[in-house]
């Protein structure tokens, strides 16, 4: 038992490293596929057939191709088609292309569940489609889209671990070292233990966005009320005053 | 390695991949599909008979089975079980993982079974067992069989994580034909277009299935 | 009132057809609205009046013919015997000449009650942000609504909304302002305040006014033109007090019996009741709250 946790305390700083790589994945891959996501989340609502059907297979293909395929492609096909990556880089890249095509389906429900007025009222004020998608829709959608993105988030730092295939030395990497020093049991429930933390930290930040997005929207309260210790009711409590 | 794609290779890459798909990739998907649709139900159940400080502690089970990743839980299972075969492992660790995410759909399930539904059972004096399989459960799956199609097909999609504990699935056995030629482009490219053709039609499928049982509420 | 002969109408309707799939809505439909003018659509729902709203604000297409803004063609003009659609970009130009009020009130949620007004006056019309705070906070004094400036949309009731709905509409300085059953969705208490601020703005400008209501007695008080829809077509028109006082045809007769006539006696609050007659009619009616009796300069109910 002791010398589980002097080896886990000899081993700290590499488990950390580990940490650090899985993080730059997840960060990285949420940042490419956010902006992957957006791009062909509004390409896929155009009138225009062949640019919709254009975004359309690039969503269907990446989603249905499997990630550790695609992960593959980047790591060992490339290469021998003379295109030399950064295995940092391929990771984000599979990641980032993978969820993204997910995320985009995400974004373009989320644009369409807008009320119909909302699009009516930016009519009836002669605001040009860019005008209305920035400035009136997609904040509104950004709150709906925010829980379900908060989910593919996770996902995301789950798939993180299949870097470990491709040489990358992440958390699971690390982890499977640490147990040629400990019994299977303490290094695997270290390991579970620590992509568990942080999957707790990514929601709790995404609701916190969630919190703030329906806050802008005048419903609920603000982030700082929400924080605060004492019982929140006061936000409600506004709205219904003026309802009377 | 003049040509960048093989034809010749690709067709020999071929009959290799099926037989991972089908040995593996296929029966992983299908048996842990139905471990995980009879344990996502059983766990959804529970929590919600269970008393409080219980139906916490599974409360807290599932989103830590749920929040950690498939790789690490398999790589557990496979040095944890020793004396149990690899594939019979991973089959059990696709299952249990999945049935995590299915007692949630099952959950929102029997949350939407009408509050008079129960008190129905109730004036009837039915027995509990009664209430769940006569009344509550098929109101309850009926509206889950789309999602339960979803996790299927994302679980299929994740069947390469096997390759971590050195089951060779459709993927590691192109990786492996790779290797042994020196090209992967021909075999890992089939293996994503394999994936796409069976993941393709099949959502589109639950997609129908989706809109009818709306249409149908 | 009306428009002096020669001038060109603010809005002309042109051989207009809407059809959604099978369904006609509007089958070859003329009329014109004078510049200046205030005409209330009136008839039984599904009879097209919000239809003919939409198509002037350009939220629907129609299936044929033509509408007229201010004698320029709005969404599709005749060149050569052709009718061909013209660019959206001009579609826009003469689109912000016209203002709207919905039943929902759709206001932005994403944004304050002044930026909901100031947004369009700055980003469309280009007005400088100082310029277009000062108007908003005068058209929010103007609606009752001074201190709610930095309130969210949904923190307010229904009827403030809408208020605020209209000051939106107003920052735009529109030519033609359509409303749309505005007071619908309003609790029978709060329609009073809105219909105030709306005649005060009938008197107040020469806003041309085209709008579809239940509220009769609104329409008798704002607007010098009626017209009644049926089917499609219009069925009958005139000044109001032709109109309500006495209607010549019968389905007029019909409608105005079914949406206003008092439940009990049968009488038609401008009428004396049938079998009283020399008798007054009953002073106030329970569906139909009187906008000149109940409504406030600041339309604040306390």
């Amino acid at each position: 038992m002791d010398s589980n946790f002097e080896a886990l305390g000899a081993a700290l700083p590499r488990i950390l490293d580990g940490v650090w790589i899985t993080l730059q994945l997840t960060v990285g891959g949420a940042l490419l596929a956010m902006l992957i996501a957006v791009t062909l989340g509004l390409l896929a609502r155009q009138e225009n057939i062949l640019v919709r059907g254009f975004a359309r297979a690039i969503i269907e293909f990446f989603r249905g191709t499997s990630l550790v395929v695609q992960l593959f492609w980047f790591f060992f096909v490339l290469p021998q088609l003379g295109v030399e990556l950064d295995a940092m880089f391929v990771g984000i890249l599979a990641l980032g292309l993978n969820y993204g095509a997910y995320a985009a389906e995400v974004v373009r429900g989320s644009i369409n569940s807008v009320p119909q007025g909302q699009w009516e009222a930016t009519t009836a004020l002669s605001m040009t489609s860019a005008q209305r998608m920035r400035r009136v829709i997609f904040p509104q959608a950004w709150a709906l889209m925010i829980p379900s993105l908060s989910n593919l988030l996770i996902h995301l730092l789950k798939g993180t671990a299949i870097v470990s295939f491709i040489t990358m030395a992440d958390l699971t990497f690390r982890v499977d070292q640490l147990r040629i020093d400990t019994d299977t049991f303490f290094a695997y429930t270290v390991g579970l233990i620590i992509y568990f933390v942080l999957a707790y930290i990514l929601t709790l930040v995404m609701n916190m966005l969630e919190v703030q997005a329906k806050h802008r929207l005048g419903r609920g309260e603000s982030l700082r009320e929400a924080l605060s210790l004492r019982s929140p009711d006061t936000g409600v409590d506004a709205g219904e005053g003026a309802r009377s | 390695m003049n040509d960048i794609w093989n034809w010749e290779l690709a067709w020999e890459a071929l009959p290799t991949l099926l037989v991972g798909f089908f040995t593996v990739t296929l029966l992983v998907t299908v048996v842990s599909t139905a471990i995980a649709a009879i344990l996502g139900l059983v766990i959804a159940i529970a929590r919600r008979s269970a008393p409080k400080p219980i139906a916490a502690v599974i409360r807290f089970v599932i989103d830590f089975i749920r929040m950690t990743p498939i790789v690490v839980q398999l790589l557990f299972a496979y040095y944890a079980f020793t004396n149990i075969d690899p594939l019979t492992i991973g089959i059990a660790v696709f299952g249990i993982h999945y049935s995590t995410y299915m007692a949630e759909v099952y959950r929102a399930g029997i949350e939407s079974v009408p509050k008079g539904q129960w008190e129905a059972t109730t004036a009837l004096s039915m027995s509990r067992r009664r209430t769940w399989v006569a009344v509550i459960i098929p109101q309850a799956v009926r509206a889950t069989v789309p999602a339960l199609g979803n996790y299927a097909i994302s679980m299929f999609k994740d069947t390469p994580f096997l390759l971590s504990i050195g089951v060779v699935e459709m993927v590691q056995a192109g990786l492996v034909f790779g290797g042994n030629h020196f090209k992967y482009i021909e075999a890992i490219t089939l293996a994503g277009i394999i994936f796409l053709l069976a993941s393709y039609p099949t959502s589109l499928l639950i997609c129908r299935l989706e809109k009818r049982l709306a249409f149908r509420n | 009132m009306a428009a002096p002969n020669g001038a060109v109408p603010a809005i002309e309707f042109r051989d207009v057809q809407k059809r959604f799939g099978d369904t006609v809505v509007l089958d070859g439909l003329n009329f014109t609205v004078a510049k200046g003018d205030r005409v209330t659509l009136i008839g039984p729902s599904g009879s097209g009046k919000t239809t003919i709203l939409r198509l002037v604000m350009t939220l629907e297409d129609l299936t044929d013919g033509y509408i007229f803004i201010d004698g320029e063609p709005l969404t599709h003009a005749e060149v050569d015997g052709e009718r061909v659609e013209l660019k959206p970009k001009h579609k826009t130009e003469i689109r912000k000449r016209i203002g709207m009020v919905f039943q929902q009130f759709n206001l932005f949620p994403n944004m304050t009650v002044i930026e909901n007004i100031i947004e369009a006056p700055v980003h469309v019309l280009g007005m400088s942000k100082e310029d277009a705070i000062e108007k908003a906070r005068g058209l929010l004094d103007q609606v009752g609504l001074a201190d709610k400036e930095d309130a969210h949309p949904l923190e307010l009731s229904g009827g403030q909304q809408q208020r605020v709905a209209i000051a939106r509409a107003l920052a735009m300085d529109p030519e033609i302002l359509l409303l749309d059953e505005v007071t619908s969705a309003l609790d029978p208490e709060i329609v009073g305040e809105v219909l105030g601020i709306l005649k005060d703005v009938a008197e107040s400008t020469d806003i041309t006014m085209l709008i579809v209501t239940h509220e009769m007695q609104f329409a008798r008080d704002v607007s010098n033109r009626i017209l009644m829809f049926d089917g499609g077509r219009i069925v009958e028109e005139g000044t109001p007090e032709e109109f309500f006082t006495n209607p010549k045809e019968q389905r007029t007769r019909d409608f105005l019996q079914a949406v206003v006539a008092d439940p009990i006696t049968g009488a038609l609050p401008w009428q004396p009741a049938p079998g009283a007659s020399g008798t007054p009619a009953a002073p106030a009616t329970p569906t139909t709250p009187s906008t000149t009796s109940t409504t406030t300069q600041d339309g604040d109910p306390l």
